[in-house]
């Protein structure tokens, strides 16, 4: 197999960015469009902070939510995809750096990808 | 009022935010956290929380416009990267630690660092590449096309670069924001890689800086999805129309109105978290 330039990996890398994006912008609007139809009171909550529920704190809540398209749990959602973007693109960093046999830069992504992983993790509890 | 208004006017101030962020060079997140903060009262954790989401989605969304012109280092940006998102971990860690009135405080500061480094002139530097370097060991070197035909070229004081870097990522998990202005600095000033190299390198290390501290963010609930939600699509309506229209604009003008702006903001903040109204 022929090793990609690195302009060639950058490309694929955009590519999958400007997808990722599209696709948690989407997920999101439907969520925001959803939350529009209920009726709402009026808001004074945001000017006090209170962390809420593991609902829209943990992936597996947010998922549970956005199955039965409980209109929080989708933009929520939306914006989970919004933050796996970037991580994506450190493992298509990875891929690409393997295919270019640069040792050296597979050893540096992976650091940077687990990095990545154990912040997200905290979403898993 | 109701949250479709709330929503709203949250919406088209961060278009604004955006555009001008864009079109000036100082990015919209900086100025996400003390308009909510201050305009609309909301708490700062929620305000870090948004911007930091707007902050991965503008990123992301500028990078295919800076791939296309080949000018960006993938690896300098990932080797930075290491430090920057062990820095991000760590202000996030530290945004639960340090009170509201101080974050506030430090956010002040680095409104105004970035008001003034948006005025420096631009010294491109051209770092030969010398074999046996650390920089050369780890691969941080480079072609760029100038007017001059194609250069190489190499950083300089990789371990000092890398230092603030960490700095730049601990604010960036602090305060919700891309700090570019530091990314930029450390590149630019300090490993004295050419100035468009060190630029557009800095927006794609943004997005992977703030995914490092998102993930603690969303577990702590500092991410509110109605807030996040017009917050995140302004800031990028704004953003890529700004990129848009950057050619046709008298920058310069609008530059100074802008940092302007952005002092005034800075002072706010230093002086509510001093006073204890944030």
């Amino acid at each position: 197999m022929r090793k990609p330039s690195d302009h060639e990996l950058e490309l694929s890398v955009a590519g999958m960015l400007r997808f990722g994006v599209t696709a948690a912008a989407l997920v999101s609007i439907l969520g925001g469009l959803l939350y529009l139809r209920q009726p709402h009171a009026s808001i004074t909550r945001f000017q006090r902070f209170n962390a809420g529920g593991p609902g829209l704190r943990t992936i597996s809540g947010i998922w549970q939510g956005a199955v039965h398209l409980d209109p929080k749990s989708v933009i929520q959602l939306g914006l989970v995809l919004l933050i796996a973007t970037p991580i994506a693109r450190v493992v298509f960093c990875v891929i690409g750096f393997a295919r270019q046999r640069d040792r050296l830069y597979v050893l540096v992504s992976s650091i940077v990808l687990l990095v990545l992983l154990y912040s997200l993790s905290h979403g898993f509890q | 009022m109701s949250v479709l208004v709330f929503s709203s006017l949250l919406f088209a101030a961060s278009v604004a935010a955006g555009l001008l962020g864009a079109m000036t060079g100082l990015g919209g997140g900086v100025v996400i956290v003390p308009l909510l903060a201050l305009l609309f009262k909301v708490d700062i954790r929620y305000a870090i929380g948004a911007s930091l989401v707007s902050v991965i989605a503008t990123s992301s969304g500028a990078a295919i416009a800076y791939v296309r012109e080949g000018l960006s280092n993938i690896r300098v940006g990932m080797f930075l990267e290491v430090a920057t998102t062990l820095g991000a971990v760590m202000g996030a860690y530290l945004a639960a630690k340090i009170s509201g009135h101080w974050i506030a405080i430090i956010f002040g500061i680095v409104l105004l660092y970035s008001a003034i480094s948006s005025f420096r002139s631009n010294v491109d530097h051209l770092v030969p590449i010398q074999p046996g370097t650390l920089a050369n060991k780890l691969e941080l070197t480079g072609r760029y096309t100038t007017a001059d035909g194609i250069q190489a070229y190499s950083a300089e004081r990789v371990p000092f670069g890398f230092g603030l870097m960490f700095g730049a990522g601990t604010l960036s998990g602090l305060l919700g924001i891309g700090s570019g202005a530091v990314k930029v600095l450390a590149m630019d000033q300090v490993m004295r890689l050419p100035f468009k190299v060190s630029t557009t390198t800095s927006n794609f290390m943004i997005g992977v800086t703030a995914a490092a501290s998102a993930g603690i963010y969303l577990s702590r609930g500092y991410i509110d999805p109605t807030i996040a939600l017009s917050v995140m699509l302004g800031v990028l309506c704004g953003s890529l129309l700004g990129t848009r229209v950057l050619v046709k604009a008298r920058v310069s003008m609008l530059k100074q109105i802008f940092a302007v702006v952005v002092v005034v903001l800075g002072v706010e903040m230093i002086y509510s978290g001093i006073t204890g109204r944030i």
